[in-house]
């Protein structure tokens, strides 16, 4: 009896649903290609999510919805940063929305259980959105999932020489969230600062850690010349304002999500101690490039009035970035995705191409980015604080320089492997 | 009538394409059906409890997912490796023995609490096995989670092909709830329902209230388990999201929608909620699929605290066809929970 | 030494931020049997409001924005308490289950609302200059002042709410109403206009929580949940309906969760649920609780 409710509810669910699915598949050359938008809009990660999808939005309404002859249609859908969640949405994006390629996802733990589905898929390819785990690309990749985006480790590239160099600062105190995305943010800082000689102490903390004021009495106790934070998000605007109430005054060097506009458009006395901060990353507020200019410019005219922020933030652009590597394909082969995508996968592998900051980008051997990194300073410009980018470092691999092998036997960043380790 | 139902349900894959295009019919039978009946495991879980027992407890997907974190931590070719070195044939049977073991934890922590009391402690317990998860590298891979559990590979077939896993899922459904219809009518089933209706009085005939309790959570543990082993399979792997507060309440809500008053209630519900969860975007708002689940489950609590269970029985009823009472015993136990109170 | 008297304050003053908005929590199911699993949406509600309040007034460099914003948050919170009280729960007193079910489903609702109106940026209060920066605390040196403060306030609720239960006309009306409510309407008190004058302290409580909670740590989604939990553990330790009990609880929990921190961070979790089981085990009413 019961079963059979079941059934029925399936059934007319089904046929309720088909009508409004019916488009036949794409594969001949005029029908629309569909594009599969992932990204998170539930849950505390939303704000990054919707400022990419505007982003993107924007970048399709300038090209007319068409590339290579074809229509693109974009598919959205959402996640909640959960890994599980987001390979459900992966799933109905494939199999019920029919999409040729997704666009997604925004974090990292997403990234990897996608980039593991994107192996069990043929004809379709999966191009990251944001998510910036090293090992998605780095360990065990998958044949076709793209990244033209750079990875947490990439970001810091550039970041320990400065501090060893031009700060003169030999010993740093080091307060990381105790999960992948810090460690390998850590990992990069260090690879650089320990193999100059510097010394560095580390303080984790599990994600979630609202209450940093021992920590903080310990570190403003220690000889540390500089405190290098890497916390997302919450706490890390817990960790700033607990370190400016406590009188902090040692310099500040920012992880690449600390230095974002997220935080610093929430006002309060975090943002004194953060002006002078030195930061690593993809993007910056401000950078001396015409590309740039012209990409905020725009950015500005059409979402000011929607919801958008003073300028896109870092989600924004890696969705952005990875949407002009599709969009270069795309146009390379004229729409072509016949061949299981296979003229379009090796146009996408050999694409090189401008990202919205004016980075260049190509690919390596494994699909990821080799790119520009943003050495970036917190200034007060007018009556807010931004990100500006004082010096770029040209085209970091995802290894930072090491030779491949060399960088996989050091082993994947971790609490216990921070990578202050002889790199020659 | 139950034997043709789940006939049908085995040749669904091959009855759906019947009325939709080839693609989506694949889907319905991974997504949405699969998906829909492992979830309905963990929930029927909790309605077991609840129908049976008398006692609504919150720590079910937490079971699950001890079972599913079992799974991952053993399992070779998980990334990254914690223990390994089992094969899906020794690790399988060692989770659903965790989730066992937790149950019967979990039950002798509240076994002297009832109602609400046991509402807020299976909630409390829940929520602190989450934030250890969460926060643990060494054993959790925290935050991240464990990946690339891809499941055995059975008689030679994939684990990943998608019917495989609907007929394995579908196949343990059955077990576990013909099972359980089976358990009910055994003496110790007879005793757990007295207690529910009358602890005392089952006291006074010389039965040990607190073991038989104990026990129930135990075999709900295992049926939790059988659900977080799928799930983790499905999902190739496990991260604390799966656990978490929001996924927590899913399967509550998931159980309140079918009906607490009989274990089918609990697929019911879990299909309602994986058409919802999938189809969100096209109805509603994707953004706001909380909102709208939200007031659903509030709707169904406030106008029909028996679930669609109990909606399905009103229409018949009004349609003046004869009932037929899905529900043993008395009603929902919503409402057998609240006769209890003193 | 002195970091062992860091981490001791620490645990006080978080302690106290428990206390604010478990006392809440633990007077509604004292009293009114009524497992408030909104009582986490209630914090959260009330420092968003509270927030939109204060940002204007705290951008235009008035004094009291801080306390506008405290004002705001809590009088809503009260309001909203009172008329989930009026329009949902109030006709259902006694199916304390359904109750629980009826809260769970709001809370839903009332975060995911949260999310659509002010994002998942997190967003944090400023106390005013008076009780912002550090004071000297002998051992520990500066500290920041609004955590002691913190300690005053929860003190400050404690004796309140004792004074209000024990002393006052309302007291004794929600006291009687708890032991025998017929008689009590038979004494001619509008039994359900004293549930809801309960319901509306117990969510401005959880309301006092979310503007301090929020000034203390930022505001972000998620604290709602947090913050239940918390309440549920320390109501759970401390002993069901109890204010003492419920102090009790805040002050082991604090303790816990920050000497946890300091000396095994990954398993700090693990301390708050042994002290909880342990509790259980002994003693399943909380340690002051009523059997």
């Amino acid at each position: 009896m019961t079963i059979r409710i079941t059934r029925r509810a399936t059934l007319l669910g089904g046929a309720g649903l088909a009508a409004g699915a019916l488009a036949a598949p794409a594969v001949a050359q005029n029908t629309p290609i569909r594009l599969g938008g992932l990204t998170t809009l539930e849950g505390p990660f939303a704000t990054g999510g919707q400022d990419a999808y505007r982003c993107v939005q924007m970048e399709l309404e300038r090209i007319n919805h068409t590339v290579g002859g074809r229509r693109i249609e974009f598919i959205r859908e959402s996640s909640n940063a959960q890994a599980d969640v987001a390979l459900a949405r992966a799933r109905k994006l494939v199999e019920q929305d029919n999409v040729d390629i997704i666009l997604g996802p925004l974090s990292g733990a997403e990234g990897i259980a996608l980039r593991d589905y994107s192996r069990t898929l043929t004809g379709k390819t999966i191009v990251n959105g944001s998510s910036g785990a090293s090992d998605t690309t780095l360990r065990n990749p998958s044949p076709n999932f793209f990244r033209f985006s750079t990875d947490g480790t990439q970001w810091m590239a550039g970041l320990g020489k400065h501090v060893y160099q031009t700060m003169g600062i030999r010993e740093v105190a080091v307060t990381a969230g105790d999960y992948a995305f810090p460690y390998a943010q850590v990992f990069g800082f260090n690879l650089e600062f320990c193999r100059l000689g510097g010394k560095v102490t580390h303080y984790w903390a599990p994600l979630g850690t609202t209450d940093f004021t021992s920590q903080i009495a310990q570190i403003n106790r220690s000889n540390a010349g500089a405190v290098v934070v890497v916390h997302g998000g919450t706490d890390g605007l817990a960790f700033m304002t607990q370190y400016a109430q406590a009188g902090g005054n040692k310099p500040l060097v920012g992880g690449s999500i600390m230095a974002d506009q997220t935080m610093l458009s929430a006002r309060g006395p975090h943002r004194r101690v953060m002006v002078g901060m030195i930061s690593g990353g993809p993007i910056a507020d401000v950078i001396d490039d015409p590309t740039w200019n012209d990409f905020v410019a725009r950015y500005r005219r059409r979402w000011a009035n929607e919801g958008g922020f003073a300028s896109p933030s870092i989600h924004a652009v890696n969705y952005s970035t990875n949407l002009y590597g599709i969009l270069h394909a795309l146009k390379e082969v004229n729409g072509d995705l016949s061949d299981n995508q296979a003229a379009f996968q090796r146009a996408l592998a050999a694409a090189e191409i401008t990202a919205p900051t004016g980075a260049s980008v190509k690919l390596d051997h494994n699909r990821q980015a080799i790119s520009d990194i943003f050495l970036n300073k917190i200034e007060e410009r007018g009556n807010a604080a931004q990100v500006v980018a004082f010096d770029r470092a040209r085209g970091i691999n995802q290894t930072l320089g090491i030779p491949e092998a060399r960088f996989l036997s050091l082993g994947s960043p971790s609490r216990d492997n921070p990578g202050c380790v002889a790199t020659s | 009538m139950s034997l043709l139902g789940f006939a049908a349900l085995l040749a669904l894959p091959w009855l759906l394409p019947l009325v939709m295009p080839p693609g989506q019919a694949q889907f319905w039978t991974a997504n949405i059906l699969g998906r829909a009946i492992v979830f309905g495991i963990v929930a029927m879980s909790l309605t077991f409890l609840a129908t049976y027992g008398g006692f609504i407890s919150l720590a079910q997907m937490m079971i699950a997912g001890i079972a599913g974190y079992a799974l991952a931590v053993c399992v070779d070719g998980a990334v990254p490796r914690i223990v390994g070195g089992f094969g899906y044939g020794a690790a399988i049977p060692l989770s659903l023995l965790a989730a066992t073991a937790m149950g019967l934890l979990v039950g002798a922590i509240s076994v002297r609490t009832r109602d609400i009391y046991l509402l807020m402690i299976t909630l409390a317990l829940a929520m602190g096995v989450f934030r250890f998860v969460e926060t643990n590298i060494a054993w959790f891979n925290g935050y991240e989670g464990i990946r690339n559990v891809v499941g055995p590979t059975l008689f030679g077939f994939d684990f990943r092909n998608a019917l495989v896993f609907y007929h394995v899922a579908l196949a343990t459904a059955a077990l576990l709830y013909c099972g359980i219809l089976y358990l009910v009518k055994t003496p110790f089933g007879l005793v757990l329902q007295g207690i529910r209706d009358n602890p005392r009085r089952v006291a006074a005939l010389g039965y040990s209230v607190g073991l038989h309790r104990i026990a129930a959570f135990g075999v709900a543990g295992f049926i939790a388990g059988c659900g977080g082993v799928l799930s983790t399979i499905y999902n190739i792997g496990i991260s604390p999201g799966t656990i978490g507060l929001g996924a927590t309440v899913n399967v509550l809500i998931m159980s309140v929608i079918g009906g607490l008053g009989h274990p089918v209630g609990a697929f019911i519900g879990s299909l309602i909620f994986t058409v919802f969860d999938t189809f969100a975007a096209s109805i509603y708002d994707r953004d706001r699929f909380n909102t709208l689940i939200g007031l659903v489950f509030l709707a169904i609590v406030l106008v029909s605290p028996d679930g669609a269970i109990g909606i399905g029985a009103r229409i018949r009823r009004f349609l003046g066809a004869p009932r037929r009472s899905l529900q043993p015993a008395s009603a929902s136990s919503i409402r057998t929970a609240e006769e209890e109170s003193p | 030494m002195d970091l062992a008297a860091t981490i001791v304050l620490n645990g006080l003053t978080l302690a106290a931020l428990y206390f604010i908005v478990a006392s809440g929590f633990s007077l509604i199911f004292g009293l009114m049997r009524v497992v408030n699993m909104a009582h986490g949406a209630m914090y959260l509600l009330a420092g968003y409001v509270g927030y939109s309040v204060f940002e204007p007034l705290y951008d235009s460099d008035v004094w009291y924005a801080w306390y506008a914003g405290l004002a705001a948050g809590v009088a809503f919170a009260a309001v909203f308490g009172a008329a989930v009280q009026l329009a949902l729960l109030g006709w259902m007193q006694g199916q304390e289950l359904r109750q629980a079910l009826v809260t769970i489903g709001l809370s839903i609702i009332v975060a995911d609302q949260l999310l659509a109106s002010y994002g998942g940026t997190p967003r944090q209060f400023f106390a005013p200059d008076a009780i912002f920066g550090s004071t000297q605390v002998p051992w520990v040196g500066g500290y920041p002042t609004f955590r002691l403060v913190q300690i005053g306030i929860a003190l400050a609720v404690g004796v309140g709410l004792w004074l209000l239960l024990n002393r006052t006309k309302l007291g004794m009306m929600i006291r009687a109403g708890v032991d025998d409510r017929q008689m009590l309407g038979a004494c001619g008190v509008n039994v359900p206009l004293v549930g809801v004058a309960v319901f509306a302290l117990g969510a401005a409580l959880a309301g006092l929580g979310g503007i301090i909670g929020a000034t203390a740590q930022p505001l972000a989604m998620g604290a709602d949940g947090r913050f239940l939990l918390i309440s549920l553990v320390v109501v759970i330790v401390g002993g069901m309906g109890s204010i003492i009990g419920t102090a009790l609880g805040a002050v082991l929990i604090g303790l816990a969760e920050q000497i946890g921190q300091a000396m095994f961070p990954t398993y700090s979790v693990i301390l708050t649920f042994v002290i909880m089981v342990a509790v259980l085990a002994l003693r399943p009413q909380g340690i002051l609780g009523r059997a």
